[in-house]
């Protein structure tokens, strides 16, 4: 390192502190004694007692977790199938490659209207958990796919082959060999499905029906009747927190992995 | 050894799964809004019926569309200039001079990423607002503003690059890495001054991240309703807020899905113009 650029340091000191203020306040004011979220008047955490006093609110969180959790399975599982079958060339990957990443770049308003008309007026589904899982999958599956790609393509071949020569079946193999390698980007890839459903707001809005509405929805919705109330602030809070630890988990099952197995690090294709 | 079956049947059947999907769930309602968007409108539960038109299409091009399709474009130009201004200095920082807090320092950009996206707007609403912190700051050297700050376009702007900036960071950050450093000194040595070393050397090496992050901030941008709604009123309306008023309130699912078109259309015509050169980062 050369010099050290102090002005550029303290650039970019100033946009994280902007990345954090914000979200720094909002956990602040949501220990707020009263209701003001721009007037710190003493601490309590009564709000989040009332929130979890709330019935609707734990029922809105049980429908998410279920939904994050099954549209994160799914996505992972077809997804990690998907990047399997991108890994050597063949007619036609250029095609799968553009249809995996129309989901990239479609406007999730248009997305959330376009599986609103879908399941109404032509396939029948009705609103609530089975359209919001329809449309979680559709859109995760394509991260879920990146990210397992990347560590499918930077996997040495050669390991693979030497575990045949050495007279493993292809099925011991996989499971020896393949599987420990991929394990961690699969991992991370059921973690992106799992947030990405976890916090969407946008298409899902289209989708809730009466009685299964998520979390985010029922927040947004909350927000727009009475405005945003401390209760709101410290359901928000509670969700970048969780999202918060679930990033530190990940990080830290990303390094322990690592470190466990730095003797196959991936090398890169010719 | 068994005979294997040929590898394109074997990839084709690991893909299927996804096809399927894809197909049903996102190809097949995605067809289903161009129908729309060519039907005729019903009040009823119908909603869209026959016969076949293009009047939603007259509508939407309406000269009284316009200003808001233009605002809407406006706001996602802006707002990704404003991610590249405040992404690039920090994107290059962590890329160049972190160190061994390099890893922690892109932790910390992802950490907002993941949190909740309405957390962040709302943080932004409890902030602007007339008693909000912003407006009490600036009241103590006599800049405040009556009734603070929501319901202007810098608002909607401010939430935008905020609600986006992660995603400009990221393909910027892996652009500046993968930028051989030694690019400049050369430059230097051949008496180029910083400017024109930034001009000609740096931002054509890092151009595929640039081109990466701004699709990724241009088009959410461009979508988006939740963020004009909260922190803006009726004169922040954007396409996104128009498209979903189609669908929920005023009940116009033709005008809707042409408009949804419309914001396709103009999603593909940016990836036309992006070329195949950001591909690699993104």
């Amino acid at each position: 390192m050369s010099r050290r650029p102090w002005a550029l340091g303290a650039v970019a000191a100033l946009v994280l502190a902007f990345l954090y203020a914000p979200i720094g306040w909002l956990a602040l004011v949501s220990f707020n004694d009263s209701r003001s979220l721009s007037r710190i008047t003493g601490l309590s955490t009564r709000w989040y007692a009332r929130l979890f006093d709330d019935a609707e609110v734990l029922e809105a969180l049980g429908l998410t977790l279920r939904l994050a959790g099954t549209s994160a399975v799914v996505a992972t599982a077809i997804g990690t199938l998907a990047a399997f079958g991108l890994r050597r060339a063949f007619p036609g990957r250029g095609v799968w490659t553009v249809l995996l990443s129309v989901p990239l770049v479609v406007p999730e308003v248009v997305l959330g209207v376009a599986l609103l008309g879908f399941c109404v007026k032509l396939a029948g589904i009705p609103l609530g958990f089975g359209a919001l899982l329809a449309a979680h999958v559709a859109f995760s599956l394509s991260f879920v796919v990146v990210v397992v790609r990347a560590r499918v393509a930077g996997m040495d071949a050669r390991l693979e082959e030497a575990a045949a020569d050495l007279g493993a079946s292809p099925l011991v193999a996989f499971r020896t060999v393949t599987w420990p390698l991929v394990a961690p980007a699969v991992a991370a890839g059921a973690a992106f499905a799992f947030l990405l459903s976890f916090d969407d707001v946008v298409t899902s809005s289209y989708l809730t029906g009466v009685g299964s509405t998520t979390l985010p929805v029922f927040v947004y919705a909350q927000a727009g009747r009475r405005g945003v109330s401390p209760e709101i602030v410290a359901l928000s809070t509670l969700m970048v927190a969780v999202s918060a630890a679930l990033l530190l988990v990940g990080v830290l099952v990303a390094a322990w992995r690592a470190r466990a197995s730095t003797f196959v690090e991936p090398t890169r294709d010719h | 050894m068994a005979r294997r079956p040929p590898r394109w049947l074997v990839a084709t059947g690991l893909l299927t799964p996804t096809g399927l999907w894809l197909g049903l769930f996102l190809l097949a309602p995605l067809a289903l809004v161009v129908q729309f968007s060519f039907a005729t409108r019903d009040t009823g539960v119908a909603r869209a019926v026959l016969p076949w038109t293009t009047d939603a299409y007259a509508t939407a091009l309406d000269p009284a569309f316009l200003p808001i399709f233009g605002r809407t474009l406006a706001y996602a130009a802006v707002t990704t200039a404003l991610c590249l201004l405040l992404g690039f200095p920090l994107a290059w920082f962590i890329a160049r001079h972190a160190g061994r807090f390099r890893t922690a320092l892109l932790a910390a950009v992802l950490v907002p990423f993941w949190s909740s996206y309405l957390a962040r707007v709302y943080a932004w609403k409890a902030l602007l607002d007339g008693d909000g912190l912003v407006n009490r700051l600036l009241g103590a050297v006599g800049l405040d503003r009556d009734g603070g700050f929501l319901l202007t376009h810098g608002a909607v702007v401010l939430g935008l690059t905020y609600g986006f900036l992660p995603f400009m960071v990221l393909p910027l950050y892996v652009a500046c890495e993968r930028f051989d450093h030694r690019q400049v000194e050369a430059s230097y040595d051949l008496g180029h001054g910083r400017v024109s070393t930034f001009l000609r050397v740096v931002l054509p090496g890092v151009a595929p991240g640039v081109l990466a992050g701004s699709l990724l901030v241009l088009v959410p941008a461009a979508g988006d309703f939740v963020t004009p709604k909260l922190l803006g009123g009726v004169g922040q309306s954007t396409f996104g807020s128009v498209i979903d008023d189609q669908f929920r309130g005023g009940n116009n699912w033709p005008l809707g899905s042409a408009m949804a078109v419309l914001l396709l259309v103009l999603v593909v015509v940016v990836l036309v113009l992006r070329g195949r050169r950001g591909e690699d980062v993104l």
